[in-house]
């Protein structure tokens, strides 16, 4: 089940004369991630420095930013959280690949959208929160590592907020706009629109984006079947001022994907929908010095449905349905005295997590075989976080601290009873204290910014974790129990960032480190006999003693003129566990160069990029050595005027030399994208 | 056709049965029936007294058979509570005759209501046929009573009764209790007789029956947490734990220990060997 793919090493050779070539005729473009605020909407604050997260910016209200700092607008989400410092991809297939940040998965991480929580509905992790949003829907992404998510919940490895577009007031009447992109490798279409009005009482955005693709190809044009997909997504956003400083605010999105293919894994997926809606009020003044008071409701409802109908060999068919819906708010405002600035935020949500397994035997006599694989499971969680930004004499500090409840309930008798097989004496509720506590440092020596922070957090157990029925990871080809006994992962986190900005060039050294305890794995029992057809055995989920990651990154950006700009980083990551053992998922050393150039109605980029070989890999978790490789991507545009509005045009290559390669977080070892020659056309109606 | 034959002998006799009950002229009282939510698989009128057999089940199957029995005054329409009554199902082949192992009959807290369990070991067919002998008494008189009963494979088809001769020569029955099966761990119990003459099938004691439940439509695999069934003095039968871990069809493997711990029947299910010869079969 592991690798169906021969492995041919085969790195861009840097001398090849139409590198050489393309450097001179390419323009330099700016860098697609911003390291500071996002364009836009924010006024720049001394404390906001202090935020110690990534943005990426995926969309501004100015089109022109947008389409100049992207050197593929269209791609999707995917792409655009790869390109961040931090987030690496766990990769499965061509679609929705699951994000990691400081090499933690998502149980370890808090994934929103405009702060509310989602979480998937697939056993098998098919569907991070990533796919079922798009690029159209999003302006920015807001990355914050470690306990500096604690804002949106308990985590470990941090929080990524996905934040929706939103006119936000602001007069600009009627805008529209038609976008279309076209992608050679999967022959890929991408279709979008949106239609927007807004003034100062009111606003109403509506987008849609719909993509379709075939099997891509990966380098030395081996075909990966299975790699299909179809989605599309719509969503409206409005605002109504009921008065000068109350909004009210209204979000909706629906996405539903057909048809995805996962080369990876023995399943792919016939269905994958997502209702997510929410209404804000949003207040400047709110009672006595409390300012800027937000409150939140919002429900989403995932359904997920796993399907092996279309591949032609399985030892046995199943049917894999998954649902999870959540329901929560959020009320945080903010009061600022003396040198202090308070925000404080109370949250909560519920979720329902169900999924369901049924096989149809090879003799039709005999019935289905059907089991609880997620036994709806409800967790309550409400929480309350409050944050202190300082501003000393000579730095800025701020202090952080979350608490929260949870309890897991197992709603569903049937499912009870599996569990109990494994856990008699399980009781059908728990509750979990969670806490974070934080403390992070900023000042500026002359022109060097130096932060540095401690934190301490906590973090339960995921459903799949703690009440998880024989999942089959089919990456270590084993079947997973949950351990509803599992004690809290902890973790104690250090970093450290230092900074020089300069006139023309800015140099950044970053490192974490965190010591876990308690570190949530599967661990093989060998009294466990399989349940899965081929698989090599069961783990059940425990507790690691300790275990131990860090990631040290440096970065660099050069502007040679205004136009010409340069950006690199390179980055080692490391983690283990007290026996020293490796854990999976880590990543080998990466890096990134890219140079862009922009300059009236042009702009363009090249990127190289790339990863060492991967020697601190994890057999037990089914790694195997994953060999270096580099890339390399041209992009070239053009905005033209037409008709009174404007046209932009990118197109550009990915991949230009046909590698064939596979990183470390690649499921199985399946191939990436080999050459892909991609176009976007983007029509502005003002 | 030899079920539809049976089935009309039976409507006969019991249309017959029922022709011939009393016909007075005030309508009998009507008795409270504390069986009405079991099925009446067979009745029989003698002695002025209408005996009912009554099952969970629609009708005797082979395998294990929990029974309750009423014995009904016509006279007088009332349940007879507090006799004494004793059981002898015998099967008449075309060359011998043998018994079943059967449990004694016990009255319920409900007095009118006896209860016991016959295991049958194989069903009726055209030629051969199962007879039960009931005695009876109560007030100082005992009664006789022998009807052909009519006993059929279970609906569903599933084996749930092993007759074998084990490595000690001597021949066993084995028959799985009832069970409502559910994905969790289930208390499976087992009845076990040694056939020692034809007449004669003695509770067998201290043995230990090892179970091994597997999904051969699924890779034949088991599940995790089983436990073998023991001997339970005080019920008289064997108890332990079926572990299921998802609904569809389950074959428990079985192997019989005696009570040195030698195997006298079955095998234990490996790569080349997919079930053993002794076995009980489910399906939910």
């Amino acid at each position: 089940m592991k690798s169906n793919y021969s492995f041919r090493a085969k790195s861009a050779c840097i001398k090849h004369p139409l590198v050489v070539l393309g450097l001179c005729l390419m323009s330099i473009f700016q860098s697609k991630l911003q390291a500071q605020e996002p364009i836009g909407f924010q006024t720049l604050d001394s404390i906001l420095t202090i935020d110690l997260k990534e943005v990426i910016v995926i969309s501004s209200f100015k089109r022109s930013i947008e389409h100049k700092s992207q050197p593929n607008p269209l791609s999707t989400l995917d792409e655009y959280l790869e390109s961040s410092k931090k987030i690496s991809m766990v990769k499965r297939g061509a679609y929705a690949w699951d994000p990691m940040l400081n090499d933690m998965t998502s149980e370890r991480l808090s994934i929103t959208i405009d702060g509310m929580r989602i979480f998937g509905a697939c056993t098998d992790k098919m569907d991070p929160i990533t796919s079922y949003v798009d690029v159209s829907n999003l302006s920015d992404v807001q990355v914050k590592s470690g306990q500096q998510g604690a804002q949106h919940g308990n985590v470990i490895g941090g929080a990524i907020d996905m934040r929706l577009e939103k006119s936000n007031f602001k007069p600009l009447g009627w805008t529209a706009a038609v976008e279309t992109g076209y992608e050679t490798n999967n022959t890929s279409q991408i279709v979008g629109g949106e239609l927007n009005y807004s003034d100062e009482n009111f606003y109403l955005d509506n987008d849609i984006i719909y993509r379709k693709a075939e099997n891509y190809t990966a380098g030395g044009g081996e075909e990966v079947a299975f790699s299909q997909y179809e989605k599309y997504n719509l969503s409206a956003n409005a605002g109504y001022k009921v008065s000068d400083d109350q909004k009210l605010l209204a979000s909706f999105i629906f996405d539903e994907a057909r048809d995805v293919g996962y080369p990876a894994l023995p399943m792919d997926v016939s269905l994958a929908r997502a209702f997510i809606g929410s209404l804000s009020w949003v207040q400047s003044n709110f009672i006595g010095n409390l300012e800027n008071w937000e409150s939140k409701l919002y429900a989403n409802t995932i359904t997920h449905i796993m399907d092996d109908s279309q591949r032609p060999d399985v030892p046995i068919r199943m049917d894999m349905p998954g649902w999870s819906d959540t329901y929560g708010f959020y009320s945080q405002t903010e009061l600022s005295f003396d040198n202090h600035r308070f925000m404080g935020k109370i949250d909560g949500f519920y979720n329902r997590s169900l999924a369901e397994m049924t096989m149809y035997p090879n003799n039709p006599n005999e019935q289905e075989m059907f089991m609880l694989t997620w036994p709806d499971v409800r967790t309550l969680n409400t929480g309350l976080y409050l944050e202190d930004k300082i501003n000393l004499s000579d730095g800025i500090l701020k202090l952080a601290t979350r608490l929260a409840y949870q309890s897991f309930h197992v709603a569903d008798d049937f499912g009870l009873n599996s569990l109990r097989i494994f856990y008699p004496d399980m009781d059908q509720r728990q509750t979990r204290t969670l806490k974070s506590v934080s403390a992070h440092y900023h000042k500026q020596f002359k022109k060097w910014h130096v932060s540095g922070g401690v934190a301490y957090g906590d973090r339960a157990p995921s459903v799949s974790e703690g009440f998880g029925f024989y999942l089959f990871n089919s990456f270590d080809n084993h079947d997973y129990i949950g351990n509803p006994n599992l004690k809290n992962e902890k973790a104690l986190e250090t970093q450290i960032k230092v900074t020089l900005p300069l006139d023309n060039l800015e140099l950044g050294l970053e490192g974490n480190y965190f010591h876990t305890w308690d570190y949530i794995i599967g661990e093989i029992d060998p009294a466990l006999n399989e349940m899965t057809i081929g698989a090599d055995g069961v783990k059940i989920y425990t507790n690691l003693k300790q275990a131990n990651l860090y990631n040290v990154s440096m970065d660099m950006e050069y502007k040679f003129t205004p136009e010409l700009n340069w950006s690199g980083r390179v980055s080692y990551h490391r983690g283990t566990d007290h026996n020293g053992r490796n854990l999976p998922f880590i990543s080998p050393v990466d890096y990134r160069s890219q140079l862009s150039y922009a300059h009236g109605s042009f702009s363009g980029s090249v990127t190289l990029s790339g990863a060492m070989d991967q020697t601190n890999f994890s057999p037990t978790f089914g790694e195997d050595r994953t060999p270096a490789y580099t890339l390399l991507s041209l992009s070239l545009g053009k905005t033209f005027s037409l008709g009174g509005n404007t046209l932009y045009v990118k197109a550009g290559v990915e991949n230009l030399f046909d590698t064939y390669y596979s990183t470390y977080s690649d499921w199985n070892n399946i191939p990436r994208m080999g050459r892909n020659f991609f176009m976007t056309l983007s029509y502005a109606i003002n | 056709m030899k079920t539809i034959k049976s089935l009309i002998i039976l409507i006969a006799l019991s249309a017959g049965i029922t022709s011939c009950s009393d016909n007075n002229e005030n309508p009998m009282p009507v008795t409270e029936n504390p069986l009405e939510a079991y099925n009446l698989t067979s009745s029989f009128e003698a002695n002025g007294h209408m005996l009912e057999l009554y099952s969970e089940k629609e009708g005797l199957t082979t395998g294990y058979n929990e029974l309750y029995l009423q014995i009904k005054d016509l006279s007088t329409g009332e349940y007879i509570p507090n006799a004494t009554i004793t059981w002898n199902p015998v099967m008449h082949m075309t060359e011998m005759s043998h018994s079943c192992p059967k449990s004694e009959i016990s009255v319920t807290e409900e007095k009118t209501v006896y209860k016991g369990f016959v295991v049958f070991q194989m069903a009726s067919n055209a030629n051969e046929y199962w007879e039960l002998n009931l005695e009876y008494s109560f007030g100082g008189t005992t009664y006789t009573i022998s009807e052909t009963i009519e006993v059929n494979a279970p609906t569903d088809g599933k084996k749930t009764v092993n007759v074998f001769m084990g490595a000690d020569d001597a021949r066993y029955v084995l028959a799985m209790m009832p069970l409502t099966p559910e994905v969790a761990i289930n208390d499976l119990s087992a009845v076990l007789f040694k056939m020692e003459s034809m007449m004669s099938f003695p509770i067998v004691e201290d043995y230990t029956i090892t179970i091994d439940p597997r999904m051969p439509g699924m890779g034949n695999h088991s599940s995790p947490n089983n436990e073998d069934l023991i001997y339970d003095a005080t019920a008289g039968n064997y108890a332990g734990k079926l572990s299921l871990t998802m609904t569809g069809y389950w074959k428990i493997n079985l192997q019989l220990l005696n009570a040195n711990d030698e195997i006298l029947k079955g095998e234990s299910v490996t790569e080349e060997n997919e079930s053993s010869s002794l076995y009980f079969e489910i399906e939910f």
